[in-house]
């Protein structure tokens, strides 16, 4: 019995000998994304990839980003953190990374360097927002309309949001101040370089509730992406605000007559973090999975089935077709110079210093 | 039963005005979906009002009134709204007919008492009508789930097509996706060994439970009982979020065993409040005597006292089971992603994504649900009718 034991532990060592390092790693990890489409791109572009080369691995996807910051905490004061990548929006991943529950990383270290041999630290430049923030793609919020209920004039700005002579018709906005209070600013004649000093007042934060109540009996609140795409096809609404991606699915996917109000769509990063704390031979596994999957090329394929611009400088010049439609993913991107032309960067700063405060004046301004 | 009580027809101040209110009611209906619910109501009334005269007035074939009736309506509803108005005009022209004719020759009086009042009468069709809106109101947002299941769409949406009744609105995909997608398949396939696994717990250390707490000896008996039902009552969340911490210090956190404990956990106090109602019935002398023939307290357990109190170990078992099969908050808990079960990918889907596959999903779940239940209540009556317990 034991010589027999002996025997296969030889004879698997023997096997393994020339992969060495993968012996090392663990050969199972844990990853969290978003579910739906946008998870469905990251599988085909990136996981499915590398369990082709590495057939003995096993992935697991968990569907809960969402509230992947409260689960982290709840894992980490259990000692028992069972995720090894997660997805999370650069928001989260600057509190996480504040809270110590990511992992802080080198980008020169751990993530590949770009064919021309650019340094991914150089490649991702300033959309490493956080020590912790692993960059993957640039998405945007936006409106998109139903192109059969707003007439001849199809709206063009964000202030058509707030005319409800013009649009008359529900509009849905998310239930939360982020976005809402900077584009009520902007259509109650703040510049929009002086957004974000006026939002730092409380006046500012009336003024833009005051502007958000001119709307308040027809908007329909959403706390899902997936919210307005429904009730865009159910025509409950006339326009709505929601993840470009979410849109692109709409008008393209499934053929609704819905299209884009690109301008003042407000741009927000989504990456990995890594968790903190993890034991050597899964953290082995999952840096060697992110370097593959943080590639120049693997970043660039992602976009073939979503509409999200890929985080690398590199991968621009490289997205192509979209994989089942066969159309152009360039002028669907939220990047691109045609939908760019008025845009806001989602302020990280910002929201961290006065997002409890406003929240808080939000919630109570809904409940009124 | 068949006429108890003389009928006659009723005059015109009665059965008149009381046609012309169930027309308002219908054209409430008809009106608000074409835009106008007020023009509804009057045009419905004013309808109704008309036709009943006209039918018991100058008209004395009932038959032919009542086929014309229909065949009015039938006309009138494809009008209005093709084929899906087509079949509702029917229904309606049907019902109208026989309702003209039910008040006008007082018919409903005719299985009721001769003794009842007026008012009495009113009340006997009034709970009736409460009782059914009552049924409709529960049973309808399970009802729209199902044709929207069928919907070509990706969307929530009944669309023109499927409106139309056009076969290009239907299509069998959502449930095509079901079967082939390997997120559905791996969560039906948790749920299927979670579920039973969970029940036969519950159902084991349910019923032993209440078998030692229904007997006197037994101390602080009531202490005892209020803790072991106390995951009924303890909000989920509580539980789970206590669940999730103990089971990761003790290493159950993620795993399979860990999820079927704490769904065992929630399905005991199903099964131990009906085994202990099912108890209250029990003759205890039975155990005594079957002592006293030399049969052991287990042979005891098994060949007398178990199959007296089997329906309340199965309808306890039921209820356990849907608890494991329903469950979503304990098992985003305490599961991790290789234990997602059925709800959850439900409560995912219905989040990030609301795909009609969840409504395919749902559909296919309220048919086993119905079978489950048909083969049990059938399996009880059968038993009972074996034993003598009820009449035919």
């Amino acid at each position: 019995m034991k010589i027999k034991s002996l025997a296969a532990l030889a004879a698997s060592t023997a096997l393994l000998a020339p992969m060495a390092m993968a012996a090392d790693m663990a050969d199972s990890m844990t990853l969290v994304s978003w579910g739906g489409a946008y998870q469905k791109s990251q599988v085909n572009a990136y996981s499915e990839p590398y369990m082709a080369m590495h057939p003995d691995v096993e992935v697991v996807w968990d569907e809960s980003s969402a509230e992947a910051v409260a689960k982290l905490r709840a894992m980490n004061e259990a000692g028992n953190v069972t995720w090894d990548l997660v997805d999370v929006v650069a928001a989260d991943a600057i509190r996480l990374c504040d809270e110590g529950l990511a992992m802080e990383y080198d980008p020169d270290d751990l993530l590949a360097a770009a064919p021309d041999g650019t340094s991914a630290g150089d490649d991702f430049g300033d959309l490493i927002v956080s020590d912790c923030f692993i960059p993957q793609i640039v998405y945007s919020t936006a409106f998109g309309y139903r192109t059969d209920l707003v007439g001849d004039t199809p709206p063009d700005d964000i202030c058509d949001v707030f005319d409800l002579e013009t649009y008359p018709g529900k509009r849905s906005l998310e239930k939360r101040p982020i976005n809402n209070m900077e584009w009520a600013l902007l259509c109650d004649g703040v510049a929009k370089d002086e957004v974000y000093d006026v939002l730092a007042t409380p006046e500012g934060q009336e003024k833009a509730l005051a502007k958000l109540g001119t709307i308040k009996d027809s908007v329909i609140w959403w706390s899902a992406g997936a919210d307005t795409p429904q009730l865009l096809a159910d025509g409950e609404i006339v326009m709505g605000s929601t993840y470009n991606g979410r849109l692109f699915s709409v008008i393209e996917e499934q053929k609704q007559p819905v299209a884009m109000l690109w301008d003042a769509q407000v741009f927000d990063l989504d990456g990995w973090i890594i968790p903190a704390g993890l034991p050597a031979d899964r953290l082995a596994r999952v840096k060697d999975f992110v370097m593959f999957a943080t590639d120049t090329q693997r970043l660039a394929d992602q976009a073939k089935y979503i509409s999200y611009g890929p985080a690398r400088a590199s991968s621009a010049p490289l997205v192509g077709k979209h994989a089942d439609l066969g159309i152009d993913m360039a002028p669907h991107m939220p990047t691109d110079p045609n939908n760019a032309k008025n845009t806001f960067l989602y302020n990280y700063e910002f929201w961290a210093d006065y997002r409890d405060d406003i929240d808080a004046k939000f919630q109570a301004w809904l409940a009124q | 039963m068949a006429a108890l009580t003389p009928i006659f027809r009723t005059p015109v101040t009665f059965y008149v005005p009381v046609v012309a209110a169930a027309g308002a009611f219908a054209g409430l209906f008809i009106g608000t979906a074409q835009g106008s619910g007020l023009l509804g109501i009057v045009a419905g009334a004013a309808l109704l009002a008309v036709l009943a005269l006209a039918a018991t007035r100058l008209l004395d074939n009932e038959r032919a009134v009542r086929w014309g009736i229909v065949v009015l309506f039938t006309i009138g509803g494809f009008l209005i709204g093709s084929t899906p108005g087509l079949i509702l005009g029917l229904a309606f022209g049907w019902f109208f007919g026989w309702f003209i004719y039910w008040t006008y020759e007082g018919r409903y009086r005719a299985k009721l008492p001769p003794y009842l009042t007026p008012g009495q009468v009113l009340w006997h069709f009034t709970f009736r009508v409460i009782c059914g809106a009552i049924l409709v109101f529960l049973i309808t947002p399970i009802l729209v789930v199902m044709p929207l299941s069928f919907n070509a769409e990706d969307f929530f949406t009944f669309t023109p097509e499927m409106l139309r009744l056009d076969p290009e609105g239907y299509s069998l995909k959502h449930y095509k996706d079901f079967f082939t997608n390997d997120d559905w398949q791996q969560a039906l396939r948790n749920s299927v060994m979670i579920a039973p696994v969970a029940t036969l717990l519950s159902v084991s250390f349910g019923t032993l439970a209440a078998i030692g707490l229904s007997s006197e000896h037994v101390p602080f008996r009531r202490a005892i009982m209020a803790i072991l039902i106390s995951p009924m009552i303890v909000p989920l969340i509580i539980s789970a979020a206590g669940m999730y911490f103990f089971y990761s210090r003790i290493g159950l956190q993620g795993t399979y065993f860990g999820v079927v404990l704490a769904h065992a956990a929630l399905g005991i106090p199903f099964v131990i409040i009906t085994v202990t109602a099912t108890l209250v019935g029990f003759d205890r002398s039975l155990t005594r005597a079957a002592a006293n023939m030399g049969a052991d307290p287990v042979t005891t357990f098994f060949r007398v006292q178990m199959p007296l109190i089997l329906p309340g170990v199965i309808s306890g078992g039921l209820f356990a089971f849907i608890t494991s099969f329903d469950e979503v908050v304990v098992v985003l808990f305490v599961g991790s992603a290789g234990q997602k079960t059925l709800p959850w990918q439900m409560f995912t889907g219905l989040r990030e994504q609301i795909s009609p596959t969840i409504l395919a999903v749902a559909t296919i779940l309220v048919a086993i649900s119905i079978c489950l239940l048909t083969v049990v209540e059938m399996l009880r009556r059968r038993s009972e009718r074996l034993r003598g317990m009820s009449p035919g």
